[in-house]
């Protein structure tokens, strides 16, 4: 008997809201208005979800905890028959779309909630490694002023522009292509036009990385909902079909930034090329079938890795290839991050990513690529897991 | 003329804690030698320290001096927040005798514009909180010029 397929069939967000700005709403309040969205979206009661699958260790950005029974409390769900997380970080979020197709498929959980809720009050994500708490392993790391997750990434871009002459040229290309998609966004936090003066005019921050080539700083929650294709079949939107879904990690990679021992060509890598490779032989399509890809972009030089180790262009040729436009909505030979991706729109750790993939294989985005039949989304890099879903039309 | 020559933390902030794993790094910081777990076994080194040998699963460990450093990658922070004025060169120091160790660490005293990939570096010590260590790099021809 074959696997049961499953897909996705309702996404819900929040407003997106600049760092501190969601107050006086709460954590359980945005992450409540997510999933009610979502529910609205597929056209089910939220009362019928029966199952949870987060990422991140249930985290809600860093520093709050989500909670299945506190959503069940307050929403009247009346019994989960499944709630489970993926370990580590954002690498996980489009992974944990595979987490609720485990649910389904096991047939422990009929409508499965994944979601990512943020408020970044209390701790901002910018400087949350110099701010967690000291451990024998992060003794080896702390002292060096690598605060935040931008100023570790740094160190691994270095190391790509040393072997394979990557040009900060790529990207500015990243951030301001990222920019012009996000102009049309109602929803996206930055929509002003960059320049490629505003990028080389901006402040470095942990040199090669200036400030655009960080994400942003939201707060906010998106929701997706995850059931059977059969069921999907009967519901209000036209079924968004999950072809693969893969999370892990080699050990090469392992701890990744958190740890640096990654050799050569690791290190100054994106650690997703066994997830990818996995990805695609389980979708049964290769990378010159997607037609669009939303490429986790918490920092411009990791989506140039991702696109390198997801096969768009060769190891090491991922410079020259975003410098050649490849990654524009309009013109470009594999559109890119759509939405405006975490560095333009929001940074809902992934989880925006999954809802824009959805929205363009429903044929329903704001930048629609015409005829978009194949989709990634990608979450990470990140200590592993990290993650890759690749969603496709039903029939 | 500022100066912009690199610097750790201030030392006072910097704290490390241990276990029984991690603790001969640092004990033999405090003595000034930089050494890694080899294993006692295969003769594989790992880094940080960890309980098993990843290449056999042996819990045989030797110390080993490590030397003949050279940057592996390096960032260049400044502004961090509560120091501004800082300029810190986290680095990340590979070992020609110590295949796989790589040390992070701060490059202190030199130049943010001479620092480059491949340069090899000499090895000094920070006292940090608590009467601690902490190794820290400089760029070896410079401190041949000093
Ligand atoms: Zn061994």
């Amino acid at each position: 008997m074959a696997v049961e397929e499953v897909a996705i069939v309702g996404v819900g967000a929040t407003p997106y809201y600049f760092r501190g700005e969601s107050a006086p709403q709460t954590i359980t309040e945005l992450a409540g208005k997510a999933i009610l969205a979502a529910c609205d979206d597929a056209g089910i009661s939220v009362t019928q979800i029966d199952g949870f699958a987060y990422y991140s260790e249930a985290s809600a950005g860093y520093g709050d905890k989500m909670d299945t029974a506190t959503f069940m409390e307050t929403l009247g769900i009346p019994e989960v028959t499944f709630t489970a997380a993926l370990t580590s970080g954002g690498g996980g979020s489009a992974g944990s779309i595979g987490l609720a197709r485990a649910a389904i498929v096991a047939g422990d959980a009929t409508y499965v909630v994944t979601v990512m809720a943020l408020q970044q009050l209390k701790q901002r994500l910018g400087t949350v490694f110099g701010a967690a708490p000291l451990s024998p392993q992060n003794s080896f790391l702390m002292s060096s002023g690598l605060v935040g997750p931008g100023h570790l990434m740094s160190v691994l871009t270095r190391r790509h522009m040393h072997l394979y002459g990557t040009r900060r040229e790529a990207f500015a290309e990243i951030a301001i292509s990222s920019r012009k998609n996000a102009a049309n966004r109602p929803q996206a936090q930055k929509r002003d036009p960059m320049t490629l003066d505003d990028y080389f005019s901006a402040r470095m921050i942990a040199d090669p990385l200036c400030l655009y080539d960080f994400c942003l700083e939201t707060d906010g929650a998106v929701a997706v909902i995850t059931t059977s294709l059969d069921r999907a079949r009967d519901l209000k939107q036209k079924p968004v079909k999950v072809l693969a879904v893969a999370h892990g990690g080699r050990r090469e990679w392992g701890r990744a930034f958190a740890w640096y021992g990654m050799p050569d060509p690791d290190f100054a890598s994106s650690g997703h090329a066994p997830v990818a490779q996995r990805l695609y032989r389980r979708a049964g399509v290769g990378p010159g079938d997607i037609d669009v890809a939303l490429i986790y972009d918490h920092f411009t030089p990791m989506v140039l890795m991702q696109l390198e180790d997801y096969g768009f262009c060769a190891k090491g040729e991922g410079g020259p290839f975003v410098e050649s436009g490849a990654i524009r909505y309009e013109g470009g030979s594999i559109p890119v991050n759509t939405h405006g991706g975490q560095l333009s729109e929001a940074y809902i750790i992934g989880m925006t990513h999954v809802k824009e993939a959805v929205e363009q294989i429903r044929g329903a985005a704001i930048n629609q690529v015409a005829g978009a039949e194949v989709a990634l989304a990608t979450g990470g890099p990140a200590s592993i897991p990290v993650s890759g879903l690749i969603l496709g039309q039903d029939r | 003329m500022t100066d912009t020559r690199s610097t750790t933390l201030p030392p006072e902030s910097i704290r490390i804690t241990t276990d029984s794993w991690t603790e001969p790094f640092w004990l033999a910081a405090k003595d000034e030698r930089l050494v890694a777990p080899r294993c006692g076994s295969c003769g594989t080194f790992r880094f940080p320290p960890t309980p098993f040998c990843p290449a056999c699963r042996s819990q045989d460990t030797d110390w080993v001096p490590v030397s003949g450093g050279s940057v592996f990658s390096y960032s260049i922070v400044r502004g961090l927040p509560g120091n501004r004025d800082a300029v810190l060169v986290p680095v990340v120091v590979e070992f020609a005798d110590a295949p796989g160790v790589h040390v992070v660490s701060n490059l202190v005293d030199a130049d943010p514009a001479d620092v480059e990939i491949g340069r090899a570096v000499t090895l000094d010590f920070v006292v940090i909180a608590d009467d601690w260590k902490l190794p820290v790099f400089r760029l070896a021809d410079l401190a041949a010029e000093r």
